[in-house]
């Protein structure tokens, strides 16, 4: 780091130098000097130090990870600001009622629980123009932030949005704002694949799928408006049967969001899918939508495999028979049921040039391809060309299970859910099994 | 004095260990032999139709699908345990502090004979200790069983 300042300077001395003004030379050494040091002594993860043995992760070379906090609760989404205060919004609220926390970063990296508010559970937590959003099941709040990124009134929030439907599952509201003034949230279907019979056996889908008027999709919301509700909103895009990821990709001002697919088609159809079919098929999509798409939940399912739109067996398909044309294409099928819930596009300077603009995407790992061995637990790489997936994605951070053993029963030790980009470029991951708090830092310079 | 203390203890060991041997030999009897058939069938529905769910350990998925091992539901009253396999689960309780969100669907497609022997399973293994349940049993239920009419989602 030092010897490339140095050389920088150096460089200017040559340039300098050849202006042939020593006076101008001097005043510019001078002035850069302090400067570069100043930069330097300020860079935050400066004096941040990986874990010996980099919280038990496995990364690609030159990056080094830290444990920040052990939470001790369902850790979901979460919030860096630039001063080193840490929001985490949690499942359910924790004994002391609290379902956001506060945590504050040490210089080492390492962090203390500052406080706690809200005393709802949730998953999302987005920190915007001077603003904290964060989400119940079922409502979308705001917090007013002070110039510290401070929540002002902790007690006081502005309900944006209200009365938004949640069933038993698929019930949480993750969503992304964009640069207008828009708020994005999920509404998850309450249902696997729009059964008479939710994940019966030989059970045929409703016709018509009627709760998509009000889930199974994006709707849009205004930022400051409050107390909206359907009525206020817009139905962004349908078809998509839950999403936990979402982000807003600010090189081509798009929302991206990750599905997470049906489950049970061996449970459900076993004349038409093998065990293991079931435990691949079909892909987790990540999606980039535009206004008035339809992903064709739960008419269709994507089979990375054969690469086709496939038509649900609820609806009469055998595995084989393509779904209608018309249903948006995915923008990228990574393998079934590894249950994608953090997306996060980098946008930091710390990371090498290949990971800018690229998206990360946290997989909280399958239960769903039982008997088979389980996959997923881990941080995947998505490679971005000006907003546009461009090439293979990567496991960029691995070993969140504990072992390959526990990894394949299930029985994950941590399962990262939420992701979060520090001032300084760091990429932090939440756990919501035992609620570790992980930071992941570039060493190399 | 020691000597004569391990002696007696010995002595005791050894006649511990044959009442065990002189148990299991007589725990070899007919009943038994019908519930090995009873574990062996149940294995065979448990893989078929619950294992996706409740994984190969009985575990379950945290906070989606509940465990079946060391629960009340699955080591209680026969009756409930029959009914939720009769009529699905889907009602918002907590089980061991615990909640779980996802649909379990009604399996009252498998027969008396089916549900008793995969119940009889699930409740003696994963470290489970629970009595066998015969289809008399799931026949008595499911002829009083009111069968919902819709899942319940909320």
């Amino acid at each position: 780091m030092t010897l490339s300042w140095l050389t920088r300077i150096k460089k200017n001395y040559n340039q300098i130098n050849s202006m042939k003004s020593t006076l101008f030379k001097w005043v510019m050494i001078l002035t850069i000097l302090p400067v570069s040091l100043m930069l330097y002594a300020l860079k935050p993860g400066s004096e941040v130090v990986p874990d010996t043995d980099n919280g038990g992760l496995k990364l690609p070379a030159g990056f080094g990870a830290l444990k920040v906090a052990e939470t001790g609760a369902r850790a979901r989404h979460l919030v860096v600001t630039p001063q080193g205060d840490i929001y985490v919004k949690l499942a359910k609220p924790n004994k002391e009622g609290k379902g956001i926390l506060v945590l504050h970063e040490a210089p080492n990296g390492k962090a203390e629980l500052k406080s706690g508010f809200g005393t709802y559970g949730g998953t999302e937590v987005y920190l915007k123009n001077g603003y904290l959003y964060a989400s119940s099941n079922t409502e979308v709040f705001r917090y007013k932030v002070n110039d510290k990124n401070e929540v002002i009134n902790p007690d006081q929030p502005e309900k944006i949005i209200t009365g938004l439907k949640a069933g038993r599952q698929h019930e949480t509201k993750s969503f992304a704002l964009d640069n207008d003034g828009n708020i994005y949230v999920n509404i998850g279907a309450w249902f696997n694949s729009c059964q008479e019979k939710d994940r019966g056996l030989h059970s045929p889908g409703i016709a018509g799928c009627p709760i998509l008027d009000s889930m199974g999709g994006v709707w849009q919301f205004k930022t400051d408006k409050l107390n909206q509700t359907y009525g206020d909103g817009v139905r962004y895009a349908t078809g998509l049967r839950n999403m936990v990821g979402m982000d807003w990709n600010q090189q081509n001002n798009q929302l991206f969001v990750m599905q997470h697919g049906r489950d049970n088609l061996n449970s459900s159809w076993p004349e038409l899918y093998t065990t293991k079919q079931s435990a691949e098929l079909p892909a987790e999509c990540m999606y980039a939508l535009k206004k008035g798409d339809n992903a064709g939940w739960p008419y269709m399912y994507y089979d990375q495999i054969q690469h086709k739109k496939i038509l649900a067996p609820e609806y009469g398909g055998d595995g084989k028979k393509e779904a209608d044309a018309k249903f948006l294409d995915p923008a990228v099928a990574y393998p079934g049921h590894m249950a994608p819930n953090g997306l996060l596009f980098y946008t930091g300077n710390q990371f090498p040039a290949k990971y800018k603009n690229g998206a990360f995407i946290a997989f909280h790992g399958s239960w769903n391809r039982a008997p088979e061995p389980q996959a997923g637990y881990f941080v995947v790489f998505q490679p971005f060309k000006n907003g546009k997936p461009d090439g293979a994605w990567e496991v960029f951070a691995d070993g969140f299970s504990g072992s390959p053993e526990k990894t394949a029963a299930g029985r994950a030790d941590h399962r990262p859910c939420g992701l979060a980009q520090g001032a300084d470029g760091s990429l932090y991951v939440t756990d919501d099994s035992k609620g570790t708090i992980y930071r992941i830092i570039y060493l190399k310079k | 004095m020691a000597k004569y203390l391990l002696t007696l203890l010995f002595a005791f060991s050894c006649f511990q260990l044959m009442a065990q041997v002189k148990n299991r030999a007589k725990s070899k009897a007919k009943p038994v032999a019908g519930l090995a058939v009873s574990m062996a069938n149940g294995k065979a529905i448990y893989i078929n139709h619950c294992l996706t769910c409740h994984q190969a350990d009985g575990g379950g998925v945290p906070n989606m699908n509940p465990p079946l091992i060391k629960t009340s539901y699955v080591t209680g009253d026969h009756t409930q345990l029959i009914k939720v396999v009769l009529n699905g689960f889907s009602e918002n309780i907590d089980i061991d502090g615990e909640s779980y969100s996802n649909v379990m669907p009604a399996h009252d497609f498998l027969k008396d004979r089916e549900i008793a022997d995969v119940l009889t399973y699930v409740r003696k293994s994963f470290g489970n200790k629970g009595g066998a349940i015969t289809a008399a049993q799931v026949k008595a239920v499911r002829a009083k069983n009111i069968k919902k009419a819709a899942i319940k989602n909320i």
